[in-house]
């Protein structure tokens, strides 16, 4: 099976500044990939370079035609003076019906708030909502930017649980960003660690005992990873050029 | 009565109706998107187009729509620079008025009924100002309610949008130039300060009573519609300036609907 998009050398600027460098990467059918990085490590960018909001400066993206991506944003706030149901949400800008409605929600766990006003949802909700709005029209690949922002460690922790089961369910790929590794590691088949280029990659595991990620995340998340710590007793080729 | 007296409140009941029926669907956008300062703004350069169109002798209509749809770009273009939005749009807001009103002191041949351009002067409505009115009307509420889902969706998330395939920014300028048609057409009527009010009073008052964005806007158009008809019935038997009425009719009916929705609440 060909890759459903495929990034070669590629390099985004905004602002004037390099935000990514030489970012080679790809996502097989059905594949849950895990980018984590530091804050301002390029991560909403290379998903936003990736659903074309943003032209990359130079390099390659191949995204196999016709790819249907269903995309969560990192945050979503409507006013409260703005009184719109979930169902309605559902249907801008392009109406769905009943039927596509009650199949997302119920996807993603969110049964029975569709007569519920978006103002009145509570995180858990929302993100839940947000989920089965990405899910309209069968998309091949989900796209998730931080999307547990906000959320508890328990709240986090089922939310990519659900992912996990979506895509075993529906089998779309899920490519999404967390600064959560540990919460992520059990569902995810990829982790790329970002810092403006691909440091490591690879099973969850290997990342995190990866010392370019160590190096990045060992001092600032502190108590959490420790958690996951391992002793170093053997060598890894450089990611760089460990292909997968 | 005499026939002319009818005549001349007619008019005046349909330009407020008119400004009415188009300033309460924008006007919803203008709470959602807590753009308030931003109609400020535009309103406030109106008199700029003022003086602009007094000095080259030009209609007044045109001079303030160019004005305000520059000023209206203007302030969306430098919203995306992080500015602080709301200092900026506060500075934009009152210096817009102040150089408005010193330009038109520049123009001593002329002789300016400031007072007119500032608070309005809905009862001098004549045929020609009810035509431009309500074709100003029309366009607004024929924009908006084309773009309708597109600006619901923006105003939600420009991010979802542009991954819907909308772009944003375009529904944004939408939502500029109804900004400036509805200014340049509520001058005559509530005049340059109250513009704003108009816009977010009906709006602010629908929102209790309304639970889908479409009620809300036909909910603020009613309102403002109301408020149009009363401050009008007001002026005419208190002798009170015609704008500042219909403003005042319009926060009564807002103060109203906050009360019948706090008691709703308290029976719940």
């Amino acid at each position: 099976m060909s890759p459903l998009f495929q990034t070669k050398d590629l390099s985004v600027r905004l602002d004037g500044q390099i935000v990514l460098a030489h970012v080679a990467l790809s996502i097989e059918p059905g594949e849950i990939v895990t980018i984590v990085g530091p804050n301002g490590s390029g991560k909403s960018t290379l998903l936003r370079t990736i659903i074309g909001a943003i032209s990359p400066e130079s390099g390659t993206l191949n995204v196999r035609p016709g790819l249907k991506i269903g995309y969560v944003p990192q945050k979503l706030h409507i006013d409260p003076t703005l009184p719109v149901t979930v169902r309605r949400f559902l249907s801008l800008p392009v109406k769905v019906a009943s039927d596509e409605a009650n199949r997302v929600l119920a996807l993603a766990g969110a049964d029975g708030l569709s007569g519920k006003q978006m103002s009145d949802l509570s995180g858990g909700q929302l993100q839940r909502v947000l989920l089965a709005r990405a899910l309209l029209g069968k998309p091949e690949l989900l796209i998730l930017d931080e999307a547990t922002q906000g959320l508890d460690q328990r709240g986090s922790a089922a939310f990519y649980q659900l992912i996990a089961d979506i895509r075993d369910d529906v089998g779309c790929a899920v490519l999404m960003v967390s600064h959560e590794l540990h919460v992520v590691m059990a569902s995810s088949d990829r982790v790329v660690c970002l810092n403006g280029h691909i440091c490591c990659e690879g099973h969850p595991a290997h990342v995190a005992s990866a010392p370019e990620y160590r190096a990045l995340f060992g001092t600032g998340t502190g108590g959490a990873l420790a958690l996951y710590r391992h002793e170093h007793d053997h060598n890894h080729d450089h990611p760089n050029e460990t292909a997968e | 009565m005499s026939f002319l007296l009818d005549d001349f409140l007619i008019r005046a009941t349909l330009a407020g109706i008119g400004v009415a029926l188009a300033a309460a669907p924008l006007g919803c956008f203008v709470v959602w998107r807590r753009m308030a300062y931003f109609g400020d703004a535009t309103a406030h350069a109106a008199i700029l187009g003022v003086a602009l169109a007094l000095a080259f002798n030009l209609s007044i209509f045109i001079g303030v729509l160019t004005v305000s749809i520059l000023m209206a770009t203007l302030v969306t273009r430098l919203s995306g620079r992080g500015f602080a939005m709301d200092t900026l749009l506060g500075v934009m807001a009152h210096a817009s008025l102040a150089i408005g009103l010193v330009a038109v002191s520049f123009l001593s041949g002329v002789r300016v009924d400031l007072m007119a351009f500032l608070f309005g002067d809905i009862l001098a409505v004549g045929v020609s100002d009810l035509a431009v009115i309500w074709g100003g009307a029309a366009a607004v509420i024929a924009l908006i309610s084309w773009r309708w889902d597109a600006l619901l969706i923006a105003t939600m998330s420009p991010e979802l949008a542009r991954a819907g395939g909308l772009d944003p920014e375009r529904e944004q300028l939408v939502l500029s130039v109804t900004l400036a048609i509805v200014v340049a057409v509520a001058l005559k009527v509530v005049g340059v300060i109250l513009i704003t009010a108009l816009l977010i009073i009906p709006a602010a008052a629908a929102r209790p009573l309304a639970r889908t964005p479409e009620a809300m806007a036909l909910i603020a158009a009613l309102i403002a519609s109301l408020a149009a008809i009363g401050g009008l019935q007001m002026s005419l038997w208190a002798d009170t300036p015609a704008g500042p009425s219909i403003v005042t009719v319009a926060f009564c009916i807002f103060i109203a609907s906050l009360i019948a929705a706090s008691w709703r609440r308290s029976r719940r």
